[in-house]
């Protein structure tokens, strides 16, 4: 395999904390040199003039949805992949709360076959902890991490027996296998559409507490104190929630947070009248809460920021807000959508890609998510200034309920690599 | 003329002006319907649809009465029997009945925004005849209208609405209205029938019904849903009763001169007491009942006013909204 050196760019190395201005080169899939601004270059086969722009280690992304097997008219590894390409996500890392849920070896082994074939960037699966995620008989978990599952969760199906999630938890912690948890309080979330306050009122529209966030993750802290497990919330969205896990942060416990981009860039309000883009889980939360969360994250506390990408056809989306699907797609905006936090202030280029690459790889024990020698060669180059306009119209995802139709963006990727090959361009099939 | 709105969906978005031109209409209505006559043709020619996906006797009876007093003609579809049992969406359902051109749709639904969801779809006026939680636009403004000729005015009063406010429209809507029309308003009811942040609403929240009612000019009770009473929001109706039922002793507490209004159907001896709302020097709910034929005869016929100005332009019935 050929050399390409990649050269005039901004390099973003979340692992020193730290932006370098210089050249970067690949060898057979994986980042051979980093070259500081004034060092020599060396010959290569092929050169990229990056122009300025940053070149940063492509994102990880916990949490995707992907409709296969049961709903891939909503989105497949095919589209799901392109998506990830165009967003600069380079491994996307799969939910098991698809249709049937990923709970036995043979399903893995299936969405491992449909993902090497059709699929633009890596994937690792997520397995099912519980059986049909009911919550009440532990999946086959070593099985499942032999067949490659990087990580157990029920999703958004809140194991609510207390029994039956500690014995989870302590099989899965005698493994090593990191367990997902969704912290949303069950009963107080049930049928909820909006966070509790004035605006959901004024709406007549169901809602939680906050507080119900709390709740599920003090539980779930405990259980892991009691069994020891590698642990991993989901999202964390309120403020209220960030003491307890701090705690536990203090405690030593094996416990990692993330947050979905639209906690963070997004706020209860933008539901404005009913307008069920905005429906996600758990639902958007108050501006003082958003403020916060996006503060734990630039403190290290929050440590991984995904996309929580949901595809959702138009038939579920069109209907009451009561009545329609939760969730929003987010592989293609996340990152133009993160760097809203940059261009806020709130994060500098290495924070935000230790949120996006770093940690994520460094949780699941993936080897990117860095710009380091030896690492493969999995990249994204970006301008962070590019201005634009969302038209969900033009996203690569089967689905568009994108919450940001419309929206002024600033943040365009340019160009992604996953082990050295070229999977999106940007201009290639693009209008501007 | 104030009130231009291709739709009526809720209180939120009127202004004074506009609430003031309804009431205004609705009294000159309120004469029309006290007269052997009772006929009008504003809306000679045009089609009213009422739409209603929860079941109401009361409300779809007044819509259908208002449309026919004034020349229109008027069906009536009971949605919860038919085509959503078969698994139609709302869209579909509102794009088979605009192919039908209707002029004005009257629509209940158990969600909250399903009517203006079903409002963006089709080309006629739509009135919100409640949806959810969220408003019943007409009945805030049959209560404005009937507070407004029991005590001569709309605007500094003291007003307390009682019982069930998380699960009503009525409130949600009487509200906003009175909190535009610039009244004291006092919430009184179990914390657990309480909406969250109401405490940003401007209002006064009352947990003692005998302290909340102290010197109020209006008592608005509402309705307690049965299915809410046992041990689900309150103990039980017998509890309720006692604590936060208005009785004879509980209203003494109000002004000597207060008036008692509910939106009906009443649960006597749950919300009421039976003697005070039959009591015709206190209890107001039947006018009510008649000024809601009138709020609604001057909701349909503004609407229709503003659709015809709009339909010599040309509209399509998207451009102006």
């Amino acid at each position: 395999m050929s050399d390409t050196l990649f050269t005039n760019a901004r390099l973003i190395d979340p692992e020193q904390g730290q932006e370098i201005r210089g050249a970067l080169l690949v060898t057979d899939g994986a980042i051979a040199a980093i070259l500081p601004e004034g060092d020599k270059l060396p010959e290569a086969a092929q050169t990229i003039d990056c122009g300025g722009k940053v070149l940063a280690p492509g994102i990880i992304d916990i949490g995707v949805k992907i409709g296969e097997p049961g709903e891939r008219h909503k989105e497949s590894f095919r589209s799901a992949g392109r998506a990830a390409a165009a967003g600069g996500v380079t491994t996307m890392i799969t939910r098991a709360d698809t249709i049937p849920p990923i709970d036995t070896p043979e399903t893995l082994a299936f969405v491992l076959e449909r993902a090497r074939d059709q699929a633009l960037v890596r994937i690792h699966p997520l397995a099912a902890l519980t059986k049909g995620r009911q919550g009440r008989e532990m999946t086959e978990i070593g099985f499942l991490l032999d067949a490659g599952a990087v990580g157990f969760s029920d999703g958004d199906a809140v194991v609510t027996d207390n029994k039956v999630l500690a014995r989870c938890l302590s099989y899965a912690g005698a493994l090593g296998a990191l367990v997902i948890g969704h912290v949303q309080d069950p009963g107080l979330s049930d049928g909820a559409a909006v966070t509790n306050g004035k605006f959901a009122s004024l709406r007549g529209l169901p809602a939680v507490s906050p507080l119900a966030e709390r709740m599920g993750l003090e539980r779930d802290l405990a259980l892991v104190e009691m069994t020891g497990a590698r642990y991993h919330a989901d999202q964390i969205t309120t403020a209220a929630a960030l003491g307890p896990l701090e705690r536990a942060r203090a405690a030593g416990l094996d416990v990692t947070a993330g947050v979905s981009i639209h906690h963070l860039t997004l706020n209860e309000f933008d539901v404005g009248d009913y307008r069920t883009f905005f429906k996600v889980k758990p639902p958007l939360r108050s501006e003082d809460d958003r403020a916060a969360v996006v503060q734990a994250v630039g403190d290290g506390l929050i440590d991984i920021i995904c996309s929580m990408h949901t595809p959702q056809d138009e038939e579920s989306k069109r209907l009451p807000f009561e009545e329609a699907a939760s969730g929003a797609v987010a592989l293609e905006t996340l990152l133009p959508a993160a760097l809203r936090l940059v261009h806020a202030g709130a994060l500098d280029m290495p924070a935000l890609f230790r949120a996006l690459s770093f940690n994520p790889a460094r949780r699941l024990g993936l080897p990117g998510g860095r710009l380091g020698v030896g690492a493969p060669a999995d990249l994204v180059l970006f301008d962070p200034d590019k201005p634009f306009v969302l038209d969900r119209f033009r996203l690569r995802s089967k689905s568009r309920n994108t919450p940001f139709d419309g929206h002024r963006m600033q943040g365009r990727v340019l160009g992604t690599w996953v082990g050295g090959k070229r999977v999106f361009a940007w201009g290639k099939d693009d209008a501007a | 003329m104030g009130f231009t709105a291709r739709h009526l969906l809720g209180i939120e978005s009127l202004s004074k002006d506009d609430i003031l031109t309804i009431l205004d209409l609705a009294e000159h209505y309120v004469t029309l319907n006290r007269q052997p006559n009772k006929h009008a043709n504003a809306l000679a020619g045009l089609t009213q649809i009422n739409m209603f996906f929860e079941a109401s006797t009361r409300t779809q009876a007044s819509f259908e009465l208002a449309g026919k007093r004034l020349g229109a003609d008027v069906m009536n579809m009971a949605m919860q029997a038919s085509s959503i049992k078969k698994g139609e969406t709302l869209i579909d359902t509102a794009l088979t009945l605009n192919a039908m051109h209707p002029d004005l749709l009257v629509v209940r639904h158990p969600h909250s925004g399903a009517v203006r969801l079903l409002a963006d779809k089709v080309n006629c006026a739509v009135l919100n005849a409640g949806d959810g939680r969220h408003e019943h636009p007409t009945q805030a403004l049959l209560d404005a209208l009937t507070i407004r000729r029991a005590k001569g005015r709309l605007q500094r009063l003291s007003i307390a609405i009682c019982g069930d406010i998380a699960h009503s429209r009525v409130a949600r809507s009487n509200i906003l209205l009175l909190g535009k029309m610039e009244n004291r308003i006092r919430l009184i009811g179990p914390r657990t029938l309480m909406p969250s942040g109401i405490a940003e609403f401007g209002v006064e929240v009352f947990d003692d019904m005998r302290e909340g009612l102290k010197d109020v000019d209006v008592v608005m009770m509402l309705r307690l849903q049965r299915e809410r009473m046992d041990g689900a929001f309150i103990p039980s109706s017998r509890e309720y009763y006692h604590r936060w039922g208005l009785d004879a002793e509980k209203l003494a507490l109000a002004k000597p001169d207060a008036i008692v209004m509910h939106p009906g159907p009443m649960n006597r001896g749950v919300e009421i007491d039976g003697t005070i709302a039959d009591d015709i020097n206190r209890s107001v709910i039947q006018e009510q009942v008649e000024m809601g034929v009138a709020v609604r005869m001057a909701a349909m016929d503004l609407l229709a006013r503003n659709l015809r100005a709009n339909a010599g332009a040309g509209n399509d019935g998207g451009a102006w909204a």
